[in-house]
């Protein structure tokens, strides 16, 4: 039936002949944007870079702006999904792979060949595109652009312009427009103008501290290497504040806030990945895979990354205390916090047993199975607590995790596998908050009683790719360690079926029987009363 | 002992499912429309590029096999009820133990001229879906014909391919013999708002051929020639029962059935669109051709097979729908001509695109019915303080525990009790905002 493709690099409108004048002018003014910058990657020496640079940035935030407006401005307010699988940008059609193509590209540069983004190397002073970002990096730290302050850069600039966008795409729905603004805001202010300006810092006695407040351990999976804790022991107050900062985020912020609003408060409103996610991702929500067999995939997958993080950590954290006094305390330090959480599942694993048997289960043996890995080699004199030496293991996460997962798997292929892959594969974050949220958390999705009619916009349209509709039609809520609370399913629900909601009442109260309509033994009624 | 299930629509589907849940009787499910049960009512978001076909499918392929329903696609060309005995029209046979009829609707002819031409047709199957499609590309104008909630879904399918829509209603207003006046002027604004030619007080009098054996134009009653491609005829559906006329199954406008779903011939039911209730239940109509229904009779129909009797029992109504952008919900009774004794409260946003209505008994006080456009109610809520015949008043103090938008969306449930304080001297306040603890201590769930 979707037959229909079209060419038009348009995400809303189905056909180049009904993109109106606003949006002709729009799309003109943010191809003159990249276009500076592919000049730019192509050797062409702007004179005045920081004009240039200031040029390309005005035509992609001004252009994506004006043409939004065109876009959603002139037409009533309500869902915009139209043509969505028409688009051959977003049905996964030849512009969908172009583009796909194009920034995976860009990231196995960004990663493993940035001299060819124009990184100076040796002492070299930076050429291509790097070098066009040199003003504004001397503006902000006082230093030459590095790729990563481009890339940052250019991040920051795609969550703006994309996030303005939805923004009008979503302008009747309140909680779309206060969460984008909230991602909007850590983006900028805390992950970019912040940190850069904490990097100024940094400089002075050339000691480095974590220096984006909000990315927090283990998804920041260097924040327990040596250098790192170096940086920030030896970084005086501030050093100190970020180090304490850090382990209040893991262990006392991030889980209060899961236990009383579900994950959604990090992974939609906060994290810079899932602000990418929301924002520049969001045309190709309709692409996460929702069969059972890419659940099953991302159940493993997502806890082994976790699994494989908390193992590197240890080691890490080992060899930096293996010489010191602090050994022993902290070999039992870490066999304690084990102890703790296997204790803590064990005693909540009827409680949890109504959404998940094997969750608890696998849990605790990860837990004990770690333990005595690390107890067994560190009583056998083996400095290698996990078999291989830790910065192997270091390495080998930021390879293949740190940078081709989360980076060119993660945002290279969304237009392919849609925006929140590495959210729901890989990302050891989403996967420590999607037990919490599991576990403890007030936050679940309720559904309507009986109105659910089946379509499928909630199932298609949530980039996690949870089924949402197999709950709604059974009048089950939704409680599911993945689910980021982005409030899509109940945005483009078209019968006013799917609220997100906190609660005091156990989340597990309504998940369990099929309750759209219930026989009992005693009548028929409507809604399992 | 082997049932078998005429049609893969929700009726017939749910009926199948259940049946699983409930035995281990082999299952067989007939369907000539399609592979896989798919989801009647999301036939347009395929047709607007918002989901494939695939998505709207709510099982997996996987899924049959594993709970053992098998799925044969075919047509039933004749049902021999003496014998037991299916004939398809591939020459197959297929015996039956029980057999349940849920063969759905077909859209209303009303014996228009030309209603059978090319490029005539109404929405109600995938076959209907892709006949749409076919003659879209190029297509200059279409007329759709029939002011309901399949009319308007497909004057908004057209209208976002761009395709002009001329839109044919018979009542003065829209809907408006469900709506009332208010809510249904306000779809009538919402329509001409995304620019479709309402034409109200209009009638299809003749389909014009272009010669060819395709529609060319619409003649109204009017006297008007409009000139088309397509000419959509949404004027309701009826039970399709054609294929069963020549049997001893007695039909009057559907398949009748007892309150347990049983036909008039032993060991076979009906559900759904095509089945019409010997006795409904008061204020019910005997045949409802909606998806809600569907879903009951066949959960119902399974615990009757299965060996546990129970009475079909549609409770108390309740019904949802989009009209493009404005969303509607109902519970219990909102008429839109109502008896004497029923009492309306009506808020409406100053923007026009929201209200609420509430109806109760103006001689007990008793709420009666939710009326919503623009604003989402809980379901169990409402139906509870209708269920247990709450008053007016205290439905009103409480009425936060209804509103089931999303979080920071504006509550206007005050706004009414304004309404009402001014209408009747009193004071009241809202005691009770939107949020779930309330609302599950008062389910006591």
């Amino acid at each position: 039936m979707s037959n229909q493709s079209s060419k038009s690099l348009s995400l809303a409108n189905p056909h180049p002949i009904y993109t109106n004048t606003a949006q002709k002018i729009g799309l003109a003014l943010a191809v003159i944007g990249v276009l500076i910058l592919f000049l730019a990657f192509f050797g062409v020496n702007f004179p005045n870079k920081g004009l240039f640079l200031g040029l390309s940035f005005l035509g992609m935030l001004v252009g994506t702006a004006i043409y939004a407006v065109g876009s959603y401005s002139a037409v009533p307010e309500g869902i915009k999904n139209t043509a969505v699988w028409h688009n051959s940008l977003s049905n996964r059609g030849l512009w969908g792979w172009i583009f796909g193509i194009i920034i995976t590209g860009f990231y196995v540069l960004l990663y493993w060949f940035p001299q060819y983004l124009g990184l100076g190397e040796n002492g070299a002073s930076n050429t291509g595109l790097i070098a066009l970002f040199d003003p504004l990096s001397y503006l902000l730290n006082g230093k030459p652009a590095s790729q990563w302050f481009m890339y940052g850069t250019i991040y920051t600039v795609a969550i703006l312009a994309m996030g303005y966008k939805f923004i009008l795409k979503y302008k009747h729905n309140k909680y779309q427009v206060i969460r984008t603004i909230s991602v909007m805001f850590f983006q900028l202010g805390i992950a970019y103008l912040l940190a850069e300006l904490l990097g100024n810092l940094n400089s002075k006695d050339s000691l480095y501290y974590a220096k984006d407040l909000k990315n927090m351990w283990p998804l920041n999976y260097y924040f327990f290497e040596d250098w790192h804790l170096k940086g920030m022991l030896g970084g005086g107050n501030m050093g100190l504040f970020f180090l304490v900062w850090g382990l209040l985020m893991i262990f006392v912020v991030s889980p209060f806030l899961t236990y009383k609003y579900g994950k959604r408060w990090y992974c939609s409103w906060v994290c810079g990945c899932g602000g990418l996610a929301e924002t520049a991702g969001d045309p190709y929500r309709q692409l996460s895979d929702k069969s059972l067999n890419a659940w099953k995939i991302e159940r493993w997958l997502i806890h082994l990354v976790l699994l494989s993080v908390v193992v590197t950590t240890i080691a890490v954290l080992f060899t930096y205390f293996q010489n010191t006094p602090y050994r022993m305390l902290f070999v039992w330090g870490v066999v304690g916090f084990l102890l703790v959480l296997t204790l803590l599942m064990f005693s909540l694993r009827k409680k949890i047993e109504g959404i998940s048997k094997i969750m608890p289960l696998l849990l605790i043996g990860g837990c004990v199975v770690v333990a005595l890995v690390f107890l067994m080699n560190v009583f056998s004199g083996n400095s290698n607590v996990f078999f291989i030496e830790s910065w192997k293991l270091k390495q080998w996460y930021g390879f293949y995790i740190g940078a081709a997962f989360s980076g060119v798997i993660g945002v290279g292929f969304y237009p392919i596998m849609g925006s929140r892959v590495w959210c729901r594969f890989g990302c050891p974050m989403a996967a420590i908050l999607g037990i919490q949220q599991r576990i403890f958390s007030r936050f679940r999705i309720t559904t309507n009683g009986g109105q659910c009619i089946s379509c499928g916009n909630c199932s298609t349209y949530c980039e996690m790719g949870i089924d949402v509709r197999s709950y709604a039609q059974k009048g089950q809520d939704i409680v599911r360690a993945s689910c980021v609370g982005c409030g899509i399913c109940s945005a483009v629900c078209p019968r006013g079926v799917l609220r997100l909601e906190n609660g005091t009442v156990d989340i597990s109260t309504r998940t369990v029987q099929e309750r759209a309509i219930h026989i009992t033994d005693e009548k028929v009624s409507v809604i399992g009363m | 002992m082997n049932i078998v299930i005429i049609g893969n629509g929700i009726s017939g589907i749910t009926a199948a499912r259940w049946i699983r849940k409930l035995s281990t009787h082999n299952i067989t499910v007939i369907s000539a429309e399609t592979d896989y049960f798919f989801s009647r009512t999301a036939l347009m978001y395929i047709y607007m590029g918002h989901m494939r076909f695939k998505d709207t499918q709510p099982y997996e392929p996987h899924f049959w096999k594993k709970n053992r329903i098998d799925l044969i696609k075919g047509y039933v060309k004749d049902v021999d009820f003496n014998s037991k005995k299916l004939q398809l029209s591939s020459g197959d046979g297929i015996d039956y133990d029980k057999l349940i009829l849920a063969v759905g609707s077909t859209p209303n002819k009303f014996g228009w001229k030309g209603q059978d031409l090319d490029g005539v047709g109404g929405l109600y199957s995938y076959q209907d879906l892709e006949n749409m499609e076919r003659y879209s590309k190029g297509l200059k104008r279409a007329v759709i014909v029939g002011g309901g909630l399949i009319g308007i879904e497909m004057a908004e399918m057209f209208h976002t391919r761009h395709i002009p829509v001329t839109f044919l209603v018979r009542e003065k207003s829209y809907w408006n013999g469900v709506l009332p006046n208010e809510e249904s002027d306000m779809i009538n604004r919402h329509i001409l708002e995304h620019g479709i030619d309402l034409r109200l007080e209009t009638e299809l009098r003749e389909i014009i051929d272009n010669g060819n054996g395709q529609a060319c134009a619409v003649i109204t009653n009017k006297g008007e020639k409009i000139d088309c491609g397509y000419v959509g005829l949404t004027a309701g559906v009826r039970p399709n029962v054609a294929f069963l006329k020549n049997t001893n199954l007695i039909i009057e406008r559907g398949i009748v059935v007892n309150e347990y779903l049983e036909t008039n011939i032993e060991d076979v039911y009906a559900i759904g669109d095509c089945s019409q209730q010997k006795n409904p239940q008061t204020g019910r109509r005997p045949v409802e051709a909606i998806w809600y229904t569907g879903r009951m009779m066949g959960e119902t129909v399974a615990y009757n097979i299965c060996g546990k009797k129970v009475e079909y029992i549609p409770g108390t109504w309740f019904n949802s729908a989009k009209f493009l952008d404005i969303e509607y919900q109902v519970y219990g009774t909102v008429l839109a001509n109502p008896p004497e004794n029923h009492e309306s409260l009506y808020w409406e946003h100053s923007e026009g695109r929201k209200s609420i209505r509430l109806i109760y008994d103006k001689n007990t006080a008793h709420i009666l019915g939710f009326n919503l456009m623009g604003i989402r109610y809980r379901h169990e809520v409402c139906e509870k303080w209708i269920n247990e015949k709450t008053t007016i008043e205290a439905v009103l103090q409480n009425l936060g525990m209804a509103n089931f938008d999303p979080e920071f969306f504006e509550e206007y449930e005050t706004a009414l009790i304004d309404i009402y304080n001014k209408k009747t001297g009193k004071e009241l306040k809202l005691k009770q905002k939107r949020g779930l603890d309330a609302v599950l201590r008062f389910l006591k769930i």
